[in-house]
This record gives C-alpha cells, structure tokens and sequence, in this order.
C-alpha cells in the first residue's frame, strides 16, 4: 500500500481511511427519503399507458370512458407534449408519450392523473387505443437486412441508427507484420441494471408558477435541459431534485418519459403529481446493456505482441437513440489502453429493433468488447503456447503515452494487478498451461485470466461547451459550519461522502462536521451527473480547489491575528495552529470567524474541466478521459460436465484505484462490480420471443436471473495505489472498471475446466452442454456465433498514429481504397 | 375497479412496539399499508411480487414480505418494520456495522436485510457464513454483492454475543 500522506509530504487525517459514509445512519434506519417516499398534499398518482404492440401506428386514442371515472383529474397523450427529447443531441427522438407511432412494448402512449393509484389503474385500462400493426425488426441481422419499415426517420440508412469507421495506422501493414492472426466472432447478450428501487418521480408547481421535479434521476442536469425543452419553460423557472438513488448502475442517466409527464400532468392540475413504475416498467424503460455482435481480427508477433487490430461491433440498440451513438464509439475506444497495439482499425453499426432502448449500464459499451478482447487473447495465448497472463504483462502499455487512437494513459498499475492476482491465485500452480494430459487441477475444475480498464470520467460533456464539468460551491458560516454544495447525485457509491471527505481533509475538520447539498439544480452548482465514473476524479478536484481557495482565506485572518507566517499554519483537528508551535493556533470556528470579519461572507467556488484530449478526428470525443483504472482478475470455476452448470468459487482481482478516498468504500464497488459481472457472465440476460410480437420473456425479478447469496462468489481484493496526477489525491474510479475482467476471466476458466470455449455471454448450462457435446463428437468444442453481417462500411475515417507521426486529426480522404 | 365507494377496513395491531390502529382499503397489502396509511417509508418495494425481499418486515418475530401479506391479516399481531429497530436513538448492533462496514450502499435493500439478519441473529448467535448466506438468500442487493453485508453481520454478531472484533484489514484495505 502507498503511504497515506499527500503530494506535499503532509499527513492525510481523512483521505485513505474507512469512515463511515455521512449518510450511511439514515440508510440503514429508512430514513432516507428516496423518490417514491415523499408524499404531498393533495398529490396525485399517475399511470402510465404503456403500448402492448411492438411496432404500430397509433390511429386513434379514446380517453372518454376513463376522462368519465371519479377521480380522474386529467389524461395527456402524445399531442400535449409534442416535443422530442433525448439525452444526446444527435438523437433527439423521444416523446414523452408517443405522437402517432409506437416502437416497442412498453412504449408510453397516454398518461392519467387521478386522486390515487387505484382508480389511476382503471382508468387506464379504460382507455382504448387502436393500432396498425406493422413489420417488426427483432434483431441485428432483420435491421440490416430489411429497410422497411423503419423503425426512426433518420439514422444512416433504413434501420441502422448509426455506422462508424475509423483508421489508425494501416492495420493491413500490421496483419502483414504478424506471426499469427486470429480472427473469432463473439456475442455478448444485452442485460439490465436491476436497480432495486424503482424509479419514481413527484412534480409539483408551485403558486409562483415554478416547477419543481422531485427523480430517482443520476443526471438532474439533463433532466433539467430536457424539461426545459419539452415543457417549454425557462430553465430558471424548472427546479430538478435527484432523490437518492436506490441503485442506478446507469439505468437513471436518461431523462425519462415518466419524468416529463408528471411535470406536464402537474402543471394541468396544480397539484403534486407522482409516478412509479412497477417492475416491469422498469424492464421496459430498460436503457441496459446492448447486445453486443462482434468480430475482431488481431495480428501478433510469437511473443504475443499485438502488431495490428480490426474490430468490428454491431450493437442492436432497441427502439431508440439514447447513449446509443456514444456507445457505439464505447464499443472500439478502449481496446489500446491495456496492451500496445501499435495500429488500430474500428468500425461499429448499431441497429434500432423494436426493443425497450439499450444505453449506458455500468461500463457503458465496454464490457461486451473487453470479452471479444481478452478470450481471444487467452486463444492467442494457446497458440503461441505463452502462459496467458505472462504473455499480457509483457505488452502493457507504458505509462504517460498516447495510444494510437489518441487516448493519452497516464498512471498506468496494470503490471502490480497482474503480479497480485496471479501470486494470490497461485497462477503458475494451478493452470493447465494448454495441457489437458497434465492439468494441475482435476478436470472440471478450471482458472481463467483477465484484464481491463475503464475511464474516470469522459474527457467531453454530452453536448458541447467550454464550462467545467463540475462545480462546488463553499458557504463557511461564522459558527464553523461548512456546507459543500455540488450537482452531483449519490446513487449509493457514496458522492456525497466523498464531498465531504475531501473538504474535511483540506479544512482540517471532521467529515461529519460538514452538510452535503447535492444534485438540486436551484441550489448547487452543475455537476454533470453520476455517470462514466466521472464523479470522484471531477467533484473531487473541484472540490480541492473550493476548499483550498477556502483554506487560503482562512490562514490569511489567522496569520494577522496571531502574527504567523502563513505558510506556518496548518488546519487539523478542528484548528488552525502554527505548524513550530502547535498550541498557538485558534480553533476552526474562530478561524471562520476572523476570516469572514476581515473580508466579509466566506463562500468560495471550484470547478473542473478535464484535460483536452490529443485527438482530434470526428469521433475523438469518445474515449479521452483525464485518468483509466486498471484491473486484472482470476476467476476459479467449477464447472459439471453433466449438466453443464458452472459455479464460480473464487475471483480474485486486482484494481488500480490511484489513491483510495476511503478504502471501505472502494472494496465495496469492488466487490459489487465482481457481483455485477459475474450476473452478465452467467445468467442475466434481456431476451424476447422471436416471433413478430418481441415480446420480453421474463420482465421479473424472479425469471430474470440475478445472483442471489447462494450464487456469489468469494472474492479476494488487492487494491492498487499507483496515484494518478489528474485524480484528487491521486485517486481514480472504482465503480465500473472491476466488472469488465470477470466476463472473460469466467470464460476462461471454463475452457480451462472443461476445454469447451463459449464464445457468448451469458455462459448458460445448455451453452456448456451444447459444446460440450460438440467436442464428444471429434468436433469443434465451442458455442457461440460463427459470421456478423455483411454490410458495406463508409470509407474509414484515417488518422496516422502518434508513432507514425500522426497529429490527430484526420488525413485527408483519398477517392480509392482497396 | 375503484374501490373509492368501498368501505374501508380497519385494524389494530401493534407496531413497532406501539398499538396501531388504521383504516384502509381492505384490498390493501401490509406494505402498502405501512407506506401510505402509516406513512412509515422505511418499507421499501422492490416488485410487490414477493421475489426481492426488500419489503420484509418481521410479524411476531419471524420475517415476512410485507408485499404478499394482506393488511388486514396484520389484525392484533405485533409487527415490526426497519423503524422499530432503533432502541431509541441507539441504533441496533447490526444497523451500527451495516453503517460501518458499507453493507448500506444506495441503502434501498438495506431494511429488509436487516430484519432478516436480525431475525437469523435471535435465532443462532453464532451464524458461520454459510448459515448467513443461506438466511439471507431471498434479499436482493445489487449494490454490494453481498459481502460487506456478511461482514456487518458476522461483526454485530460478535458484538452482541459480548465479543470484542472488528474486521479483518484485508476486508477495508484489501489483501496485501
């Protein structure tokens, strides 16, 4: 472990240690007060008419019946809020409730206002909606293949949304380098994020004609732009709350239609307006995983060196845009930060399907690609004969470079994750080493290896400014109080904890001493939102500088008041003392107070913007971010030839955090990201009958599978301190980096187990069985799919690599390419 | 259809100690009763459709799911709800470690695992982990994957039972 003190040699009394969380009391009395908690006067519930057809034009909506039954209040459809939305400006496509088409079952057609849920229940079902029932598209290949009808009016061609190619370095001149080139088709099936809680919204506008929405949201930011457009009102005039989330794992990032309608059905009525949604609602509102198609072709040397990438990925992104572009980008940005692949070729389609719309879930786009990534390493590394983990740690990226798709790494921990797990795993003792006829551990029994990185936030907003990414604003009140105000959104990985430990480490005080105002567009400054593992790495640094410009202040008053150099005092322990004379000093309280009589009212400000990324092409924006974590795992299985269930025993993993804020803290988002994993590797899945209805199968808790106790695996944490200059003490994400090597290193293992490859994700029994079977026959032991589509790709957008001397930006296109 | 005309049902049971009494449509789940009848939010749901947990509440001690249990069955029982655990402003042992230990993360599954730890914990004082695994198995947490929540019980379970313990290092900071 680093040494617990800062940069400038000074001890840390709250960074690094396991306090408590500030709100951690509250949680575990029910007191916290999520979104479905609070209840108004004279509060309406709404319900939400939700289509039961897939693909259909909407011909007429009755509301007669239902506008008639006491205690109906108000009925809105798709003609009272006729202005699209999204979260992305490129995909505006959304209609808080459907115009003259649905697209999916579970899109919203009609909404009700009544005096309670019950008769909000029936008079929703007394609302008659006729339909035209037209031509679904239910998978990647139907969207390719048929362009009518389509599902959106716009996109790059019938029903493929979007189509990238991108070019760095001449990767033919790569492949022509190589000793050997694998090319293997994967499919990661989509999944969800489960949360908990549902989401559920309350509006209110008030008598002064302002707006107040009350979300289990994790952008209140976004929501307030799209409301404002939507609703036609000045922003000023719309207030966004984000109650806590009761788990978020990026299912909340979306402004959502259920949002907009209990605003509108608030300012109808005048009364407070509440809407949850039921569980399967929360399936439909979805915005999960994509499911992920993808073929990667890579080129090495014999000693695993990576000399060129072509990756291919076609994402089915359900019935809208939502993240869908930047996770399309997600898909081919992060394969060059772990090892060196010298030149690099993308290109990414992504479809709309009559399906509730995929978007960011934990690891936005990059757990499907890092399990193409590294089973094909781990094939590469049989054919070469190399030990796997070996064969990865030779060819890390070096720290502070840029990749050849312009991504700059800085800390770089990689190798001592790789050192960890493989000691702690006892590696060398344990894996076959690709020999069947002298395993080390009995047949069925097997042991996988993976690595992966993700972002600590993304180097560019969603839409376009120059404005800092995140705000934090300082009141210090002449008691001693400190209150951090800041936009960002607690969704239960503990931002608002994070706050006010880095404030108290500045200021000298107790973490619990400060009152945390977050994610309330009135009152805090704008934090973009809890997404892209964002918040720790920009509040953070904003927050430092808040705090600092605070603490100058301070020591200012104090060093006149006691004839002190400045630079003699330090702030600990609730005081401000010279540092040659610990018992001259003035308590915190006193400080404030001499500080706010010398230069008046004690607030100061911090905001962060991230570096500018090196790229420079059309694209670039997807990828860049001011820090990567770096994670290495072993996944031990246990896998029964009989039946093909695979229990995972053990996973022990590596992190490259930087610096822990609170260890405890980062242990759990470990711990939880192996969990999360470890439900997309061996039984979560969002499926739909494949027949023209794509209806969901199992919009349950109970028949979609997520792991229980009984499933979850012991997990063994090494927590890497290798601190990054860009992160608050050095410190980068946790919360979804960890998830990305358990996929793989479960997939791994099961070859190791039982010599079957499953090529798809889930790893279900009848997968393991299928390929197992396969292989009893003298066949090929594997399950998963063999050819992506055929489709014709834009000329690639090229940019010459950094070590080609690349600048960039694009090279100009040239009219012919072979 | 509405049941605005219906005649509400009306129970008394005590509640966190306390006798309850309260009127509400009697198609009315105990859940729904506790949240908009009693107003006590503590409760979560989950999916009021029994599969999650997080509704649990404990009816004469033993653990239930509020969301498949009828208000009106809750008629002179004695239930207790994530409120009631508290002795006062002195929190449980177990909703001190769950503090602790970070087995709360967005704390929206965290009562009802409490009610069932405490449960298990009345029960056996001396759970190992796979006894707690194996109480614990109808709760579902997101969040943590479940292993900070071990740890918080296994702590509480110490100290109630007198024992001085605090977690193993390698649980806050990892493995060496």
């Amino acid at each position: 472990m680093a040494n617990n003190s800062s940069k400038n040699g000074k001890p840390l009394n709250v960074v690094g240690k396991p306090f408590r969380k500030v709100d951690a009391r509250a949680k575990c009395t029910g007191q916290t007060k999520f979104a479905d908690d609070i209840v108004l006067p004279r509060m309406l519930f709404c319900k939400i008419l939700r289509s039961h057809e897939p693909h259909a034009l909407i011909k007429n909506i009755d509301v007669s019946k239902a506008l008639a039954l006491p205690g109906v209040i108000a009925i809105i459809t798709g003609k009272d809020l006729p202005i699209p939305y999204g979260i992305l400006p490129v995909s505006q496509d959304e209609h808080a409730l459907c115009l003259d088409k649905v697209r999916f079952i579970g899109d919203p057609v009609a909404a009700v206002a009544a005096i309670d849920e019950d008769v909000a229940f029936d008079a929703m079902n007394l609302i008659k909606v006729e339909y035209e029932r037209l031509n679904t598209i239910s998978s990647i290949e139907e969207a390719v293949l048929i362009e009518e009808p389509r599902i959106q009016d716009y996109g790059d061609a019938g029903n493929i949304h979007k189509k990238v190619s991108l070019e760095f370095g001449d990767v033919e001149a790569g492949f022509a380098e190589a000793d050997l080139i694998r090319e293997d088709v994967f499919f990661y099936e989509g999944n969800t994020h489960l949360p908990m809680e549902q989401h559920a919204a309350v509006a209110y506008f008030d008598p002064d004609n302002k707006l107040t929405l009350w979300s289990s949201t994790q952008t209140p930011h976004y929501v307030h732009r799209a409301l404002t457009k939507v609703l036609e009102l000045p922003a000023s005039h719309i207030r966004v709350i984000a109650t806590p989330n009761g788990g978020g794992f990026g299912g909340k990032s979306d402004p959502f239609n259920h949002e907009v309608v209990v605003c509108k059905l608030a300012m109808i009525t005048g009364r407070p307006v509440k809407n949850t949604l039921t569980r399967e609602e929360v399936f439909y509102c979805h915005r999960g995983r994509h499911p992920v198609l993808m073929h990667v072709k890579t080129g090495v040397k014999k000693d695993g060196a990576i000399t060129g990438m072509h990756f291919q990925s076609f994402l089915d992104g359900g019935a809208y845009g939502s993240y869908g572009v930047a996770s399309t980008f997600y898909t081919g940005a992060l394969q060059t930060v772990t090892y060196d692949v010298p030149r690099y070729k993308f290109q990414g389609l992504r479809a709309f399907t009559n399906k509730p719309p995929c978007g960011p879930k934990r690891g936005h786009g990059t757990p499907q690609p890092r399990f193409a990534l590294e089973v094909q390493l781990d094939k590469i590394a049989e054919q070469l004969k190399l030990d796997p983990a070996a064969m990865r740690r030779s060819h890390l990226v070096k720290p502070n470079t840029v990749t050849a798709n312009y991504l700059r790494v800085g800390s770089m921990g990689l190798g001592q994750c790789i050192d960890k797990v493989v000691a702690g795993s006892d590696w060398k003792n344990r894996f076959s080493g690709w020999d069947q006829s002298n395993r080390k551990l009995p047949y069925g029994k097997g042991i996988g290896f993976a690595c992966s990185s993700y972002i600590c936030g993304a180097g560019l907003p969603i839409y376009w400014n120059n404005m800092p990414q995140s705000g934090v604003q300082l009141r210090l009140d002449r008691q001693g109080g400190v209150c951090v105000m800041c936009g960002s959104t607690d969704i239960g990985q503990g931002s608002d904890s994070i706050l006010a430990y880095i404030v108290a480490e500045v200021l000298g005080i107790d973490p619990f001493d400060i009152r945390v105002v977050t994610a309330d567009t009135d009152l805090t400054p704008v934090d973009l939102g809890s997404y892209s593992s964002r918040v720790t790495l920009m509040t953070g640094n904003a927050a430092i500088q808040a705090a600092e410009r605070a603490r100058e202040l301070l020591v200012m008053a104090v060093a006149e008041k006691l004839s002190v150099p400045i630079e003699n005092l330090s702030l600990a322990e609730r005081r401000v003392f010279d540092v040659e004379n610990p018992e001259v000093g003035v308590s915190f309280a006193e400080a404030v107070v001499l500080a706010e009589s010398k230069f008046g009212t004690i607030g100061t400000v911090g905001s962060y913007s991230p570096p500018r990324s090196p790229g420079k092409f059309k694209g670039a924006g997807v990828g860049p971010s001011p820090a990567y974590s770096y994670s290495a795992a072993v996944a031990e299985v246990d896998v029964d030839p009989d039946t093909g269930i695979v229990v995972v025993e053990r996973v022990w993993i590596a992190h490259d955090i930087g610096k822990s804020i609170n260890p405890m803290l980062v242990m759990g988002q470990v711990e939880g990201s192996v969990y999360m994993g470890l439900g997309e590797v061996l039984m979560e899945e969002m499926v739909y009958r494949a027949n023209r209805n794509v209806v969901h199968k199992f919009p349950s808790m109970l028949e979609y599978k997520s792991p229980t106790t009984m499933e979850m695996c012991d997990v063994k944490t090494y927590l890497i301190e290798d601190p990054d200059p860009n992160g608050p003490y050095g410190a980068k994400e946790v919360g979804q980096g960890p998830l990305l090597p358990v996929p793989p290193a479960v997939a791994n293992a099961v070859y190791d187990a039982v010599g079957v490859r499953i090529d798809e994700v889930p790893i279900t029994p009848e997968k393991v069985l299928k390929a197992l079977k396969e292989k009893a026959k003298g066949r090929d032991g594997r399950y998963g799919p063999t050819a992506v589509p055929n489709v014709e790709w834009p000329e690639p957008l090229r940019v010459l690599t950094p070590a080609e001397g690349g600048d960039g930006k694009e090279m100009p296109r040239v009219a012919v390419h072979s | 259809m509405s049941d605005q005309n219906k005649q509400k049902a009306h129970i008394r049971f005590v509640l966190n100690g306390e006798t309850a009494e309260v009127a509400f449509a009697p198609h009315k789940t105990l859940l729904e009763v506790l949240r908009e009848d009693l107003g006590l939010m503590g409760t979560k749901h989950g999916c009021e459709l029994g599969e999650c947990g997080t509704c649990t509440v404990l009816v004469n001690g033993r653990s239930i799911l509020s969301c498949l249990m009828l208000g009106l069955d809750a008629e002179g029982q004695d239930v207790k709800s994530i409120e009631g655990m508290a002795n006062g402003a002195q929190l449980h042992p177990l909703q001190e470690t769950f503090a602790d230990t970070g087995a709360a993360q967005c704390g929206y599954c965290s009562p009802g695992f409490l009610l069932v730890a405490e449960e298990l914990l009345k029960k056996n004082p001396t759970p190992d982990r796979e006894t707690i695994k194996e109480a614990l198995s109808g709760n579902l947490c997101r969040c943590t994957g479940y292993i900070k929540i071990y740890e918080a019980v296994e702590l509480a379970a110490a100290r109630m039972r007198g024992e001085e313990m605090e977690l193993p290092r390698a649980s806050v900071y990892g493995l060496e």
